[in-house]
C-alpha cells in the first residue's frame, strides 16, 4: 500500500473508533443519559475501554487465522484508542464523579479494592502507550515484546474492576472474562510452535 | 418504646407559598389518580409528618423516580423496570396477613386499602449504591395496619414477601436473587410512625416499576428494605430471612440503616449523589431521620448490626 492510502486507512479507523465517544457526547448534550448521567458516562466509557482492548488483542489471532496481514499495522491504533477511552473513563471519575476532591480520591483508591484494581490497570497502560512509537519498538527490541505482555495484566485487572463494581448480576463481566480468556488461549499454540 | 419528639419546625422548613400551591396541585391530582382506588381520598399533608425535612430537599422529578429503579424482577439495569414492568398485573391483587395475629386474612387490594386514609409524605430515599432521591409518596403508616390485624405477644418481627410469578416478573427466570424477594422489620421498627405502606407517588397510583400495587417505604433504611409488589405480610417470632442478606451476608445486613460511618465492603457510604445534582453530598446518619428513629437502636452496636 502506498504511504498516502495507508495514512487514509489509519485516519478512517480512528474516526470510526471515535464514534462511541461522539455518540456519548451527543447523548450528554441532548440530556439523554438518564437520571444519573455521571454514572452512565462512567459505565459507558469503561465498557468501551474493555471493548477496544478486546479488539486490540483480537488483531493478532485474526491476522493469523484469516491471513489478513494488513491488520497488523492497525493494532497500534486500536491500542492507543483503548488508552484514549481509559483516559476518558478516568477523567469522568476524577473530574465529574469525584469533582477533583483529592482526599476523597486517595481514600477511594486506597480503601476500595475495585477502584485500586482499576487504577492499577490504568497505570499499566501508560508505559504501553508511551512505547508505542516506531522508534521505541526498534530501540527496545525483545524488551518491547516482553513489556507489552503487560496488556494481559491490564485485561485481567480491567475485568476484575468491572466484576467488583457490579452489585449482583455478574453476567456481563463474565462475558468479558470469557472473551479475554479465549483470546489468550488463541495465543498459546502459536507461541509453542516457535 | 420511646419515640423522641421531632424538634420544632424551623422557619427554613416552612413550605413557601409557591411550593404549597404546587402541593395543592398534587393533592388534586391525587384525587384524580385515586379514582382508580375506588372510594379513597388523600388526606391533607401534615408538614410535621415529614420529620427531618431539609430546605434543600427538592423533589426528584417524576420522570427520574419512574425510570431509574432497582427492581430485579424486571431486569438488573436501572432502566429495565420502566421498560419491562408492563407485564405486571397489579389488579386483581390479594395480600395475605399471616402468622401471630388475631385477625389473619387474605384481602383483595381494594379491601386492604379501604379502611386507611392515604396521605402524602415527602421522604428522602437513599439507595445502598450511594445515590438518593426525594419522593412524595402516597400511603399510610404501617402501624395502622398492624393495629388493625392485632398481633399477639409472639409477634416479634414482620416478614414481607413479593409476588413470585415469572410470567409477570420475567427477571425471576434467572436466579439473580433467591426468589421471591423477602424483607423484614422488627415489630418496633414496623410500628414507627415513619414506616409507610405505599400505594402511590406524586399523587398518582404507584407505577408498576415502583412496586405496584403496594410497597413498603422505610426512609431511614437503605432502599432495598422497601420491598415492592407485596403479596404477604407474616408476623413471626424470629428474625426473618431477607433477600439481599441471603445473597451477600457480609454486604447487606438485616437492619440496613443508612449509616455514613459503616462502608459497604466494596464502596463508601459517606457520601451520596442526589439524582439531579452534580456534586456528591454528605450522607446523614439514619438518612437524616436520626432524631426520630435513633432511639430504636439504643445500646446496639451499629457496626455489628449493619
Amino acid at each position: 500500500m502506498r504511504p498516502q492510502s495507508r495514512r487514509l486507512a489509519t485516519v478512517s479507523l480512528v474516526l470510526v473508533c471515535l464514534l462511541p465517544a461522539a455518540w456519548l457526547a451527543r447523548r450528554a448534550l441532548t440530556d439523554d443519559l438518564g437520571a444519573n448521567p455521571i454514572e452512565e458516562l462512567e459505565i459507558q466509557t469503561g465498557l468501551w475501554t474493555l471493548r477496544f482492548l478486546a479488539l486490540t488483542l483480537a488483531v493478532t489471532p485474526v491476522r493469523r487465522l484469516a491471513g489478513w496481514n494488513w491488520l497488523a499495522k492497525h493494532r497500534r491504533t486500536l491500542g492507543l484508542v483503548t488508552f484514549g477511552y481509559a483516559c476518558l473513563h478516568l477523567s469522568m471519575y476524577i473530574g465529574l464523579d469525584m469533582f477533583f476532591d483529592v482526599s476523597d480520591i486517595v481514600e477511594d483508591v486506597a480503601e476500595h479494592l475495585y477502584i485500586t484494581v482499576g487504577m492499577l490497570a490504568f497505570l499499566l497502560l501508560i508505559p504501553l502507550a508511551a512505547t508505542s512509537t516506531k522508534n521505541a519498538i526498534r530501540r527496545m527490541g525483545r524488551r518491547w515484546t516482553r513489556l507489552h505482555r503487560l496488556v494481559w495484566a491490564v485485561a485481567a485487572l480491567g475485568t476484575v474492576h468491572f466484576l467488583w463494581a457490579v452489585k449482583k448480576d455478574i453476567r456481563e463481566p463474565l462475558i468479558y472474562a470469557a472473551i479475554f480468556a479465549g483470546l489468550l488461549l488463541l495465543r498459546w499454540p502459536s507461541r509453542a510452535k516457535k | 418504646m420511646l419515640i423522641r419528639r421531632a424538634p420544632d419546625i424551623q422557619a427554613s422548613e416552612i413550605t413557601d407559598e409557591a411550593l404549597y400551591l404546587d402541593r395543592r396541585r398534587f393533592i388534586t391530582r391525587a384525587g384524580v389518580g385515586l379514582a382508580a382506588f375506588g372510594t379513597l381520598g388523600a388526606s391533607r399533608t401534615l408538614e410535621a409528618c415529614e420529620g427531618g425535612s431539609q430546605d434543600d430537599d427538592k423533589l426528584t422529578p417524576y420522570e427520574d423516580v419512574t425510570t431509574y429503579n432497582n427492581f430485579y424482577e424486571f431486569g438488573t439495569d436501572k432502566d429495565d423496570p420502566a421498560k419491562n414492568a408492563h407485564t405486571l398485573r397489579p389488579r386483581p391483587w390479594s395480600i395475605a396477613i399471616e402468622g401471630h395475629v388475631k385477625k389473619p386474612a387474605v384481602y383483595a387490594i381494594e379491601d386492604f386499602l379501604k379502611p386507611h386514609k392515604l396521605e402524602e409524605r415527602v421522604y428522602r430515599m437513599r439507595c445502598v449504591e450511594a445515590w438518593s432521591m426525594v419522593i412524595p409518596w402516597l400511603g399510610f403508616p404501617l402501624a395502622n395496619l398492624i393495629k388493625r390485624v392485632e398481633p399477639t405477644s409472639k409477634a416479634k418481627y414482620l416478614e414481607f414477601t413479593t409476588l413470585h410469578d415469572a410470567q409477570q416478573m420475567p427477571g425471576q427466570r434467572r436466579p439473580v436473587l433467591d426468589w421471591p424477594y423477602a424483607e423484614g422489620l422488627r415489630l418496633d421498627e414496623a410500628m414507627h410512625p415513619l414506616a409507610l405502606l405505599v400505594a402511590g407517588l406524586y399523587g398518582k397510583v404507584l407505577p408498576n416499576q415502583n412496586g405496584a400495587p403496594l410497597r413498603l417505604v422505610v426512609p431511614w433504611k437503605y432502599g432495598f428494605k422497601g420491598i415492592k409488589s407485596i403479596v404477604r405480610i407474616r408476623f413471626v417470632e424470629t428474625q426473618p430471612r431477607t433477600a439481599w442478606n441471603v445473597a451477600a451476608p457480609d454486604e447487606y445486613g438485616f437492619y440496613a440503616n443508612v449509616n455514613p460511618d459503616v462502608d459497604h465492603p466494596r464502596w463508601s457510604q459517606a457520601k451520596e449523589r442526589r439524582i439531579g445534582e452534580f456534586r456528591r453530598r454528605a450522607t446523614l446518619p439514619f438518612n437524616g431521620y436520626a432524631d426520630q428513629v435513633a432511639g430504636l437502636y439504643a445500646g446496639m452496636d451499629l457496626r455489628k448490626f449493619f
